[in-house]
Formats: C-alpha cells, structure tokens, sequence
C-alpha cells in the first residue's frame, strides 16, 4: 500500500484493468431477474469489478441493493444477463469451483456434525475419511471449537455456527473467499471477533477475498479496497476507495485510530452523496 | 409433574374406568347387570379372556402374525414410497402428470380393496400386506416428496459450492431431508401398517388379532371382542413406544420442537 492519502474515488464503477492475473474480473454485468414469469427485475446494472488474488474487497451498499447478486454472479450462482464473469482469466461457465462461498443464513447441513460438515467438502473430492477428520479436527481447533466437534449445528451458538462455516469454506483451500453479510445476523460483539478470527486466518494464507456487508465500519476495518453500490433496483457501483490501512489490524482497536476516521468520514461523506445522486437519479416510485 | 406422579396418574384413569365398567354391569345401578353385560360384557369376563389367550399361548400364535404383517406391509410400503418420491420430487414433469392419478388413488377408500386383494393374494398374509402397504406407502411417499422438494435452499446452495455432484447431494442432503420427515411421519406410517393388517384379518384370514376379534364377534362373544381389542390397544402402545425409541435414535440432529421438550 502507497501513501496514506485522501481517499478518491477513483475512476468510479472501475478497479483496474481485468488481465488474467486477476482473481475475479467482472465487466460491464447487467443481472436480471424474472418475477412472477414476465416482469424483468434489473437487480445490477453494468457492473464493472476486479478483485486481485490475495486481495480483500468489501462491497458496502444499503440493504437490498444487488450486491449479493453481483456475489452470485462471481459464485456462479446467477449469470448475468450481459457482461462476462472471468475467473484467473478464464470465463467462468457453471459453478465457481474455485472459490468457497460463505452464506449469510445458516448452511450447515443440520444432520452432520460440526466435524462432520468441516469434513465433508474434502470427503466429497475423494479425501479418505479418517484423513478428512484429522484434518477437520485441525481446522474446527483453528476457529476455536476445538471441543465442539460431536454437537450438531442446532447445539451451537450462531457464533459457534459461523465458525463451523468458516472452517468448512476454509478447509478446501480456495483460492477465492466469497463472503454474503456473513456476520450480518451475529451481535456486536461476536462480529468483532469473528472479524478478528478471519484477518487472522486470511493473513497466513492470502486469497482473494470477495466481502459483501452493510456496516461501513466492518468492510473499512476488514478489507483492502472498498467498494460503494448504490441503491438498487439497477444498482450500480458509484465508488471504489483504497484503504491504505496498516496490517495486521485489531478490529476492536483500529476504530479508534485517527485514520480510520478520517477514511471512514470521507467514505461516508462520498456515499452519501452518491446514494442521493443514485436516488435522484432513478424515475420516480422506483426508489425503495 | 415427575414421571412416577404421571404414571400412578395414567394407571388411577384405568382403574376408574374399570371400576366403573365393574359396578355397572354387575350390579343394578344403571339397570338390569344381565343385558348390560351382555352388551358391554364384564371386566373380570374380560380378564379371564385374555388370561385364557395368554395362559393357553394361543394369543401369541395371532400377534406374530399380525406383528408380521405389519412388519412387512411397513417395510414395503416405506420402500416403495421413498424410491417413487424421490422419482416424482426430481422429476417434476412425471408428477405433474401422474398427479390426478395419485391424489385419486389415495382418496380411495381401502376398504374397498379388500376384497380384490384377497382374489388376487389369497387368504393368507400377503393380502393384509398389501392392504397395509396402499396405507404406508401414500404417508411416506407424500413426505418424501415433500422432504425432497422443501430441502433448504441455503443448505442446497452451499453443498453444491463445496464442490458436490448430482449423486453426492442426493446422498448428502436430499436424502437426509426427505428420510427426516419420513421419521417424523413413522408413528403415522406404523399405525396405518397395524391398521391394513387388522382390517384385512378381520375381512378374511384365518390368523391374527383381527380374526380373533371377527371370531368372537360372529358368536356374540362380546367378552372376546373386547379381549381383542385390549390386546390390540396394548401391542399398539408396545410398537409406538418403541417407535419413539428408534426416532430419538435417529433424529438426534434435530432440535427439540417447543412441544416435545419435557
């Protein structure tokens, strides 16, 4: 990271160029949805996103904008109705198979343990089983369950849950992290930690980290770059700002430095703004 | 309330009702005892009923079969509904069209078949299965398709992300879903095989706890009607008892409902 210098939003809706080093390159996606079997929702319009490999994007919009759906067009989840979605350069067709998708609801298949669900992403790609459990065992002691393994996911805290998540996204080793508000339905406290629990994990091991949230203090305090989305519906991506934060960073900590302050007013000042121009912007009674 | 209290609570309900069943057909509180218990027969009558079926080991001849039956017509019918949900809940052009046919099928009085399946089976057990299974299968194939067609989005979404195919999410999770509300349906399913069984026995057979109660029936044996119908009642809460032992068993993964927490 360069100097700390004002934050700009620089050339807004872009991030670079897509060469083929980049672990996610959308460009210029529209995504739409059918309602009711006619009427065409635009959920995202021309979207332009690059995420680096080792780098952690955080994409900040008000509630119900199309950030998740640009988060499933990179997952593979949705297709967008124009652009293209490139993953390490190539064009992604089906599934992301290279990345690890965190949900913001519970996923954790409920009649599998903890270790069981850590393990079965290995178990599925051919790892024999008591191998997969070692490892597991390995990853569940990492998010701090070590102890927890043989409880089922209704036996756990929503903290405790979400570590299970964590560990089994993580235990595949991807090379990219796709993450939906996943602290979105944690308490203040537990967010933090979890916060801290995953810039922990992500520094020993780089990869490209897709974030999507709604708490501003969240993404500036996580990630590397932060992404701004308007309002949607047709939303799109009104301004993109480095975080020239030093690293290794304590979330409960940073908040209080000076600089994060001032990052976070300007970002806010800017977002502001923008989100009014974005409401302004749409015709009347489409504003949410 | 403690389970002992619970418990002397539960067994007071049946002597009251034995109790009271005694003094009115024995005594003239409510009339003449000799057409009251003619119709209604006595408890000790009873009693000495089924000592007669337990002492003699007759009784235990019936209830295999019955046992047997049900056993079967379950088993069966279980299978058949799994493997046809899951057919119907992953191919939803074969259950649109089938649709009118199924709801028709189920809504068919079983009675009915009785009769046919006894032409087609004979007079032996496999008429009373069959009988059994048209009640079993309707249960568990409603709930399979269901458990299958409901698997949470989020759960499916994520297990597809992990990297699974075709054959390890129906191993993985539709599977697992479906088989929960088959559990969650097995009290039902297990009391409609008892059911097909019964029925079938009392319609035509020479075995079982149905044929008992048809005997003793076709000779005005009101005592022996009644015998049967306790054991019955008994072997059913025996069954669904150990029903609740195999569903703890099996559905440990899920969380208490607000009603089953003690």
């Amino acid at each position: 990271m360069e100097s700390r210098e004002e934050p700009e939003p620089s050339r807004i809706g872009t991030s670079g160029t897509a060469d083929s080093s980049s672990a996610i390159a959308i460009s210029d996606a529209s995504i739409e949805f059918t309602v009711a079997g006619k009427r065409i929702f635009k959920a995202v319009e021309k979207a332009d996103l690059t995420v680096e490999a080792g780098e952690f994007v955080a994409i900040v919009g008000p509630t119900g904008c199309g950030k998740s759906t640009l988060l499933n067009a990179a997952a593979g989840l949705v297709r967008p109705a124009r652009g293209t979605v490139h993953i390490f350069g190539k064009p992604l067709s089906g599934l992301n198979m290279q990345s690890g998708y965190l949900f913001q609801q519970d996923a954790l298949m409920p009649w599998k343990t903890a270790l069981e669900n850590v393990a079965i992403g290995l178990e599925i790609a051919g790892t024999p089983r008591s191998a997969a459990r070692d490892e597991a065992r390995g990853w569940l002691a990492r998010v701090g369950l070590a102890a927890f393994g043989e409880r089922y996911p209704h036996m756990l805290s929503g903290g405790q849950r979400k570590r299970v998540a964590l560990a089994q996204v993580l235990i595949r080793d991807p090379s990219i992290i796709l993450m939906d508000e996943p602290f979105g339905p944690l308490d203040a406290q537990t967010r933090q930690i979890m916060g801290d629990l995953l810039l922990k994990l992500w520094s020993q091991n780089r990869k490209a980290v897709l974030f999507v949230t709604h708490d501003l203090e969240e993404a500036i305090s996580l990630s590397d770059r932060v992404v701004i989305m308007s309002a949607g519906p047709a939303a799109r991506i009104i301004g993109n700002f480095p975080i020239p934060l030093m690293r290794p960073r304590d979330i409960g900590e940073i908040k209080l430095e000076a600089d994060f302050q001032r990052i976070h007013r300007d970002i806010w000042h800017m977002l502001k703004s923008e989100v009014m121009k974005a409401y302004s912007d749409m015709p009347a009674g489409e504003t949410a | 309330m403690n389970r002992a209290l619970l418990i002397a609570i539960q067994c007071s309900v049946a002597v009251i009702i034995i109790l009271v069943w005694h003094v009115v057909s024995t005594t003239h509180v409510l009339g003449d005892p000799s057409t009251i218990s003619f119709f209604f027969s006595t408890p000790a009558a009873v009693g000495s009923q089924i000592w007669d079926w337990v002492s003699g080991g007759t009784i235990w001849y019936h209830l295999w079969i019955t046992l047997w039956e049900s056993a079967l017509a379950f088993v069966i019918g279980a299978l058949g509904g799994i493997l046809i949900g899951f057919w119907f809940a992953l191919r939803p052009r074969l259950a649109l069209v089938f649709d009118p046919y199924i709801k028709g099928a189920n809504a068919l009085p079983r009675v009915v078949l009785a009769p046919i399946f006894t032409l087609w089976f004979g007079l032996g057990i496999w008429s009373k299965v069959a009988l059994g299974f048209t009640l079993v299968f309707f249960i568990v194939f409603f709930n399979v398709y269901q458990g299958v067609r409901e698997v949470d989005r989020t759960v499916l979404s994520n297990a597809r992300m992990l990297g699974m195919n075709d054959r390890q999410l129906l191993r993985h999770v539709y599977l697992p879903s479906a088989l929960s509300w088959v559990f969650s349906s097995l009290h039902t399913s297990i009391g409609f095989a008892v059911v097909g069984a019964v029925v079938g026995e009392y319609l035509g057979s020479a075995a079982g706890l149905g044929y008992l109660i048809q005997q003793a029936e076709g000779m005005f044996d009101v005592a022996g009607v009644f015998a049967g119908m306790f054991v019955l009642a008994a072997f059913v809460i025996l069954i669904d008892w150990g029903v609740t032992l195999v569903e703890r068993r099996l559905l440990v993964w899920r969380p208490p409902s607000p009603g089953e927490r003690q």
